[in-house]
């Protein structure tokens, strides 16, 4: 079938790409599809749970709502992007896995991303600022206060937040 | 659960998008935030031809003071706008009212103008637009023309906004006053959601303490949100007393058109109306009497 494609050129994870995508493509789907980064999840599909959360430019948002057209010339970070330069797990991402603040993962990668962008802002959020910024997020499995606990201790620990705005973003194209 | 074909363009100018429009008429949808465009073509409740891309118009982004009113483009993040403190000392209730909106992933991609033009009547924004008198600049290839709060909302989903105009500007009522106060309040089935019905109120207050002009308006009871100019007008001249706000409010279903749904009966939301109107009066009048412009808003965690 003919549908319309489109070129596009952003920066993920710190690496320039460039791929012909049907028009249509979501954001996620390009991440999980086409570059085959699939620790991004999709869970609803119409922006009510927040599986598909990543960094659009540093700032939280759903890849689900996102044609993957629309971030050309933007900067994308997904979970593969939040551990450290050599692959170990960043202080946040070791915190989830000490305060058992996952079970069955599907929701972890954009509790990650939002805790990450909300450390990113604001070091040491109280438990109550934890919770509004992780409302966009929905848990299945914990009950949320495990992962609440997991943002409080990567806070105390000082969690290193590398900042994850990028380099100057690609070239605009069209 | 995937978005039908489109073909899709990248506007450069609110013009640009404008002759699009045009163009390709009632085929071509503007695509900004797409926090509620993009969720509807997933479930294929919209197909629009083309998707006019609006992102990138730097022109959508100013925020400025303009003699009295505060002059937002309509491609503003509201996460943006609700952390610019500027906005937040002009015009609060944007402040206030954003904060019942949505999550951080949808503040940061959703736009004032999205929100405006989408204009579900249970939405914040338009809440405050219409409490306040918000006039609305909307642009097209044949000029520019603006419209009031009043006569932009029309019915529910249901905007002035013709299929070929772009709504560029958003002018905010800036008021000045030393007692000066506004709150916003609503009840929803969780924190974020779309309310059940929704208030908000900004009053100024003499130096006695007395009413000297107020503005109400309730969301979620009717086809738009409702400004209450009745009840506002008879608030001025008294001293804005608890009673006083309760006599004042007890008869505001008489305003409303609340529909009953599966959230909430038509009874019940006139008596959220009521209970929430008298709430955000009162809280009004409290922040106007503090000695500085006090709009208390509450932390939003950044």
């Amino acid at each position: 079938m003919n549908e319309p494609t489109s070129t596009v050129r952003m920066i993920v994870n710190g690496a320039e790409v460039r791929r012909e995508i049907p028009t249509r493509l979501s954001l996620v789907d390009f991440l999980r599809e086409t570059l085959r980064l699939t620790g991004t999840h999709v869970g609803c599909e119409h922006g009510i749970c927040g599986a598909c959360s990543v960094l659009l430019d540093g700032e939280p948002v759903r890849a689900c709502l996102m044609f993957a057209v629309q971030a050309d010339g933007h900067a994308v970070t997904t979970v593969e992007g939040l551990a450290n330069a050599d692959g170990s797990m960043s202080v946040l991402q070791d915190s989830f896995c000490e305060t058992h603040g996952l079970q069955c993962g599907y929701c972890t990668p954009g509790m990650l991303i939002a805790s990450h962008a909300l450390l990113a802002a604001n070091p040491q959020p109280s438990a109550a600022q934890i919770r509004d910024a992780l409302s966009g997020n929905l848990c299945r499995c914990t009950g949320y206060q495990q992962i609440v606990d997991a943002v409080q201790l990567a806070a105390s620990r000082g969690a290193a937040t590398v900042s994850t705005r990028p380099p100057a973003a690609t070239r605009e194209g069209a | 659960m995937k978005a039908a074909t489109f073909e899709y363009t990248r506007a450069d100018s609110v013009a640009h998008a404008c002759s699009l429009l045009t163009e390709h008429g009632a085929d071509a949808k503007l695509l900004a935030g797409g926090q509620s465009l993009v969720p509807m073509m997933a479930m294929r409740l919209a197909r629009p031809a083309w998707l006019i891309n609006v992102n990138e118009i730097a022109e959508l982004k100013i925020s400025h003071q303009q003699g009295e009113t505060w002059v937002t483009g309509a491609g503003l993040r509201q996460a943006d706008v609700e952390r610019d403190d500027r906005v937040a000392k002009a015009i609060p209730l944007i402040r206030q009212g954003l904060y019942w909106v949505g999550h951080v992933q949808t503040k940061n991609r959703g736009t004032v103008g999205g929100s405006l033009v989408h204009a579900d009547p249970s939405a914040e924004l338009p809440l405050v637009a219409q409490a306040l008198g918000a006039r609305f600049v909307l642009r097209s290839v044949t000029g520019e023309r603006t419209v009031a709060a009043q006569d932009f909302f029309i019915a529910p989903m249901i905007t002035a906004t013709e299929a070929d105009e772009c709504l560029a500007e958003v002018h905010w009522p800036v008021w000045r006053g030393e007692r000066l106060g506004s709150a916003f309040d609503e009840v929803s089935i969780r924190h974020g959601d779309y309310a059940i019905v929704a208030a908000c109120a900004q009053v100024e207050l003499d130096r006695a303490g007395r009413c000297v002009r107020a503005v109400l308006a309730i969301g979620g009871a009717g086809s738009t949100p409702i400004a209450i100019d009745p009840v506002a007008r008879a608030l001025q001249g008294t001293m804005l007393d608890d009673s006083t706000i309760d006599a004042a409010v007890h008869d505001v279903g008489v305003h409303l058109e609340p529909a009953s749904d599966v959230h909430a009966t038509a009874a019940y939301r006139i008596h959220l109306a009521r209970v929430l109107a008298a709430r955000v009066l009162r809280q009004a009048r409290v922040a106007a009497a503090a000695p500085t412009f006090n709009s208390a808003p509450r932390s939003v965690g950044r």
